[in-house]
């Protein structure tokens, strides 16, 4: 490919991670308490593996996400991204936000080159890219649009591809569909999965929707209750595109929700006590 | 036949309204075309011209004392001359208007100005950066309680009377509003958009330019309006007392004079003028943020 490593589809090597008893406090402002959200969280994440985080409200899931950003610190352990420790955040590690985080005030063509500008890529280059991957999600003609005139479905389109186009080794994704209505949601479930499957990417995919991590994953990460550590890891063995009817999908379906359950009982018993 | 077609249309015109969604009703509502424009200019104006029309009737009838209100035709009488009457000797305001104009519009400027970018350099620096915050900011809401007029005879009395002891006023008086609203502006920075910066590749260094900024630009002009306001009534305040030229200056030798007419074409002006810079302002406000209008309810 002629444009070098941004721009291009998996050019750059996929990231392995691993978390090595991985320790997260933070202060309760409301309550003013310490509430131990990590406790000794150890996990490992293959290159170009998709893995979803799965777990009950508040068990921890989008702060180990934020730990591996580099928007947090652990307090203890060690988190690596191909050997070498994550301190800050970077353009290697793409983040999905469930509120999109585009810049409002760019419109959709500049919110994609955003990345691309930042690495010094010249203006005719980030252009052409832009264009596209606006066409690979079917944005083409909404480049002078601000995000404030496209539906939410358009705008995670839009996330997507802006981290997509900076081609980073792992794509961190913080419950980006939960914002979106339920057909909305399956159809970018769908292009995501294209997506992957063409980039073969490193993907960490937090959810709280047991069909969702079914339907996306290599590994199912379910996480326990506050304090969060791994609870099970369920690999999927089903082929792609995964069928939510089928047998074998209900078979997971069944598995991974008692597990969940378990642990949502416990958040309830918690608060209640 | 005709009858039931049309009740026909009237009921697929309403379900076809009632599929719209509530966006469209949103945007239908202020840019009504055609008749409707008319319509609503016609709205607009009634109360004014009302007003008017009664004020004119009260002079003529004689319900006001001619010395003591002068008519609507007197005070546009006196203005035109004020205005296009030959400069003299014997009539101080003949002529003066477009030359007061600019005077004070020139004093409005420079402080405004001065102003606009101390204020949202500074303020978006406290808002931003914690250092700054705790080194400035005792400073700034120290001075901001003082009421900008008790600035005045320390500003005469240091400058003299001078251009820059109204424009040190306009622009200290303009400052506050400013350095405030930008400070809120920077400090509502959502941290995902910052987040989001940083994970793309900018650098901590560039993260005011890039995002702090933008997204403090609707704060920043409402600051920026404000001031502009506080502005116009300092150099009022100013031209009375502190500097020579200009409406201020000719509305206090009008006062000096016992020249009502003049005093309310005075008046009149300074609307016109705040009116048009207001105007302006916002013009560049919907320019420049575009991208906000659909956060707005209308």
């Amino acid at each position: 490919m002629e444009y070098g490593a941004a721009g291009t589809l998996g050019q750059s090597a996929a990231g392995r991670i691993e978390c090595q008893s991985v320790r997260k406090t933070y202060r309760d402002a409301a309550e003013g308490t310490e509430v131990l959200a990590l406790d000794g969280l150890t996990l490992a994440i293959e290159p170009r593996e998709f893995l979803t985080l799965l777990g009950p409200s508040g068990c921890g899931k989008s702060t180990l996400l934020n730990i591996l950003a580099g928007f947090e610190k652990p307090d203890a352990g060690k988190v690596l991204l191909n050997g070498i420790p994550i301190e800050r955040p970077g353009p290697d590690r793409g983040v999905v936000f469930q509120d999109y985080a585009l810049f409002p005030w760019l419109n959709i063509q500049q919110n994609v080159e955003y990345g691309l500008r930042e690495k010094g890529l010249a203006k005719s280059e980030t252009h052409a890219i832009a264009q596209r991957f606006l066409a690979m999600v079917g944005l083409s003609g909404f480049e002078r649009r601000f995000p404030h005139e496209l539906s939410g479905g358009m705008r995670q389109r839009v996330a997507l591809i802006r981290v997509l186009a900076i081609d980073p080794k792992i794509l961190l994704m913080d419950e980006p569909f939960a914002a979106v209505d339920a057909q909305t949601r399956t159809i970018l479930q769908e292009e995501l999965q294209r997506l992957w499957m063409q980039t073969l990417k490193t993907v960490v995919f937090v959810t709280h929707s047991v069909d969702e991590a079914i339907y996306l994953a290599d590994r199912v990460t379910v996480m326990t209750a506050r304090p969060g550590v791994v609870k099970a890891i369920v690999p999927i063995e089903l082929p792609r595109p995964r069928d939510s009817t089928s047998d074998g999908f209900n078979h997971y379906r069944r598995a991974i929700t008692q597990l969940i359950e378990v642990e949502s009982r416990k958040v309830f018993a918690a608060a209640a006590s | 036949m005709d009858a039931r077609r049309a009740s026909l249309n009237g009921r697929e015109a309403i379900s076809e309204k009632a599929r719209r969604p509530l966006g469209q009703w949103r945007v239908a509502l202020p840019h009504a075309p055609g008749r409707l424009a008319w319509y609503r200019m016609a709205r607009r104006a009634l109360l004014p011209v009302v007003l008017l029309a009664l004020w004119q009737y009260a002079s003529t009838a004689g319900i006001f004392d001619p010395s003591f209100v002068p008519s609507p035709m007197t005070v546009l009488r006196s203005w035109w001359e004020w205005i296009f009457g030959p400069r003299s000797e014997l009539a101080w305001y003949s002529g003066t208007w477009l030359e007061y104009v600019w005077l004070s519009a020139w004093r409005v400027l420079v402080g405004f100005a001065v102003a606009s970018g101390i204020g949202i350099s500074v303020g978006v620096l406290i808002g931003w950066f914690e250092l700054i915050k705790d080194m400035l900011d005792p400073i700034v809401q120290g001075l901001r309680p003082i009421p900008m007029t008790a600035w005045l005879p320390f500003a005469t009395f240091i400058f003299g009377i001078r251009e820059s002891a109204a424009i040190f006023l306009i622009a200290m008086g303009s400052f506050f509003p400013i350095v405030v609203s930008c400070t809120i502006g920077a400090e509502q920075t959502p941290k995902n958009l910052v987040r989001a910066a940083l994970m793309l590749g900018t650098s901590p260094r560039m993260l005011l330019l890039r995002v702090v900024l933008p997204s403090a630009l609707p704060y920043i002009f409402n600051g920026l309006r404000v001031g502009l306001g506080i502005a116009w009534v300092l150099v009022i305040v100013s031209e009375m007392l502190a500097v020579k030229g200009g409406i201020g200056y000719a509305m206090w030798t009008a006062y000096q004079f016992v020249r009502i007419d003049l005093i309310i074409a005075a008046m009149f002006t300074m609307g016109l003028l705040g009116l048009a810079s207001d105007r302006m302002l916002l013009v560049l406000n919907r320019r420049l943020l575009r991208w906000n209008t659909g956060l707005r309810a209308r």
